[in-house]
């Protein structure tokens, strides 16, 4: 039996409920008989890193679940198969990594997980980025033409980074203290008296100006009063416990029940569910927005090995594993692709896979408004 | 002549490179421009410097952080003091020990130890649960996000500096004096006020030197310890280069809190002896 046949027949175990997706890679890792070990439609990997002489290949990504997921269910494997270490690293949010990138030598960093069209708007305009040859990257036909269209509007049509994930920013509370007919109030719930130094909310400058605008009754991405929307901001803080910077850290506060209400991330806020916490999360029009993360390459990066990087975390059976690791749905196409019962019941999934009830970021309004946001959000962050 | 200066070349090239060409390029960074994309521009102009000087907001954040300094330090003092008196003086056998024991926390990351706090005086963290458990109170206070745990994480981080420096001058005392003291007719309390104290206070100003630069320029403590209304100044360095992406603003910040920091250094240099701060440890 060759390799290929090998694989196929793991993931069709897989599929079928044999073996879960843990499991496989444990197999594909131990045994070496999955894709590109000596053959098969990724056997051209192994040959493929070697050739190009590439001995390791950094990649940065939010810490926590989400560099877990990476660890333990796309890089070993990668390694195993192509040759090519992966350095892993982590940050706490995109600004702190852009300063990491602007102060190192160009090829220093070279995959890491963007956040949003916005974050992707921005490494483009200031020269960091890189773009892939899609012919090198075959899974991009398993993605979600919605998501790969939102990073090409971006940049001319062409690709800097691979559609990997999506999640929602929406309201998480916890449902011991708060009913799910009382979550419905939406982003008013987090300008609740009732609720003062038991809220926590996200130290980003866009999610504040987000929910502000709404509680203005103003378009979250065209506020024309940006004087009462800071001043909605200004008002909040007095009920606020704690702007938590991390994802990590808006776990730890969600579960010591330090807080009890929060805007939240999908992917954590199934953390915390999986984990026991009786958390709810709505994330509709009224109390948030969708945002797309992908595999960008920065300049400088052994683009041959960065592009088999990519192409290996969105073969489906490494992205669907991944997705359940850190709780984000991939961006694979579920008309295409035959997605588990996990990653279907993940907050934010969209079935359709067309996003039509979603609100996706405008990256054009958050970069023209971003320094006199940001400059007004740290002040009022600070007390000023 | 030049042999002095031959011997002392390698720590003058190490200060040289380490110490004032870093500096130096924070400088000349201040000077730059940013644009809009978060690039930096060579430039020669003083807006960054006139932002600064204008914006009442960073003042306030500098007399805020100089506050806190002061208020961790008078408490580093309040409990230092005893302790290394007790050290110093008390007729134990395992003093080495118990030296040892107060710098074993040192071995663990600070950011490590700083975060333990919140699982100490958080609403369901220790203190609450044993004053809730005991009957005490009835709902858990509010000890933590607020200016309290800020305090609270610099005092625990900075209270070995002050107990060392102050251990250190109240060894070096000569007992005798004391002892003539005693037997010219004062009291206890009289011959600490009078012998102990005024010796001790070289060890006493260094270690408060010590902690209150350092609770100055503290950045962590703050950011995983303070809430809503806590303005530091390091924090905002931060935001400035970490999150607005204006390395040269960043910059100028970066220099007021130097020579903010250099100045507190230099009135204590004219006043006491800035060579007892080196002196703790090099005994």
């Amino acid at each position: 039996m060759t390799d290929q046949k090998r694989y196929e027949r793991l993931l069709a175990a897989v599929q079928s409920g044999d073996i879960d997706r843990r499991s496989l890679l444990r197999i594909i890792g131990a045994t070496a008989a999955a894709v590109g070990v000596t053959g098969g439609p990724m056997g051209l990997l192994t040959r493929k890193a070697m050739a190009a002489g590439v001995e390791s290949i950094r990649f940065d990504g939010w810490g926590g679940i989400v560099s877990e997921a990476f660890h333990n269910n796309a890089f070993p494997q990668f390694t195993e198969k192509t040759g090519t270490k992966v350095v892993e690293g982590e940050f706490g949010d995109t600004d702190e990594f852009i300063s990491l990138v602007k102060a190192s030598q160009p090829g220093e960093y070279n995959v890491f997980l963007v956040s949003g069209v916005y974050d992707y708007f921005r490494f483009i305009k200031m020269g960091l980025a890189d773009f892939v040859n899609e012919a090198n990257i075959p899974n991009l036909d398993k993605l979600l033409p919605a998501t790969l269209a939102a990073f090409r509007n971006e940049s001319e049509g062409k690709l800097a980074a691979v559609p990997f994930d999506y999640g929602t920013t929406g309201i998480a509370y916890n449902r011991k203290y708060i009913s799910d007919e009382e979550a419905q109030a939406g982003h008013k719930l987090l300008w609740d008296e009732k609720y003062k130094g038991k809220i926590g909310l996200y130290d980003g400058f866009q999610t504040r100006a987000w929910m502000s605008s709404l509680y203005t009754g103003q378009d979250p991405q065209g506020a024309t009063d940006t004087a009462a929307m800071w001043e909605a901001t200004r008002k909040q803080r007095d009920l606020v416990l704690k702007y938590w910077g991390s994802g990590q850290e808006f776990i730890d506060l969600m579960s010591k029940e330090e807080i009890i209400l929060s805007d939240g991330w999908s992917g954590r806020v199934a953390f915390l569910q999986q984990n026991g916490h009786d958390i709810g999360f709505i994330d509709t029009a009224q109390a948030g927005f969708a945002w797309i993360e992908g595999l960008m390459v920065l300049k400088g990066s052994p683009m041959e090995a960065a592009e088999q990087l990519i192409n290996f975390c969105i073969e489906p059976a490494v992205a669907i594993a991944i997705a359940e690791g850190q709780n984000y749905p991939p961006s694979l196409d579920p008309t295409k692709v035959e997605l588990t019962e996990k990653v279907k019941k993940l907050p934010g999934f969209d079935p359709t896979g067309k996003f039509d009830n979603y609100i996706w970021e405008k990256a054009s309004y958050w970069f023209d408004n971003q320094d006199a946001y940001k400059k007004e959000w740290d002040r009022i962050s600070k007390g000023a | 002549m030049a042999r002095p200066y031959l011997l002392l070349s390698p720590a003058i090239l190490s200060l040289a490179l380490l110490m004032v060409a870093p500096v130096v390029f924070v400088l000349i960074y201040s000077f730059w421009l940013r644009t809009a994309e978060g690039l930096d521009v060579p430039a020669f102009q003083f807006g960054n410097w006139v932002n600064f000087f204008t914006d009442g907001f960073y003042w306030r954040a500098l007399a805020s952080t100089f506050k806190t300094a002061l208020i961790t330090t008078v408490i580093c003092i309040l409990l230092g003091y005893p302790t290394a008196y007790f050290l110093a003086r008390a007729q134990i056998r395992n003093r080495g020990l118990l030296l040892f024991l107060m710098f074993l926390p040192f071995w663990v990351s600070y950011i490590i130890r700083t975060m333990s706090w919140i699982n100490v005086l958080g609403k369901n963290g220790f203190v609450n649960a044993v004053l809730v458990g005991s009957g005490l109170i009835d709902e858990p206070m509010k000890l933590l996000y607020n200016d309290f745990s800020v305090i609270m994480g610099l005092v625990y981080f900075m209270l070995p500096y002050m107990i060392i420096n102050v251990y250190v001058s109240l060894d070096g005392i000569d007992r005798n004096l004391e002892s003539a003291a005693r037997v010219l007719g004062c009291t206890p309390w009289q011959s600490f006020r009078e012998v102990t104290l005024p010796l001790s206070l070289p060890g006493l100003g260094a270690g408060s030197l010590l902690c209150f630069v350092l609770a100055a320029g503290s950045y962590v403590t703050p950011r995983l310890l303070g809430g809503t209304d806590t303005l530091f100044f390091p924090d905002l360095i931060y935001e400035a280069i970490i999150s607005q992406l204006d390395w040269p603003f960043g910059a100028v910040l970066s220099i007021v809190m130097l020579l903010a920091l250099g100045l507190v250094i230099a009135v204590y240099n004219r006043f006491m002896n800035l060579s007892d701060v080196y002196r703790s440890f090099a005994r």
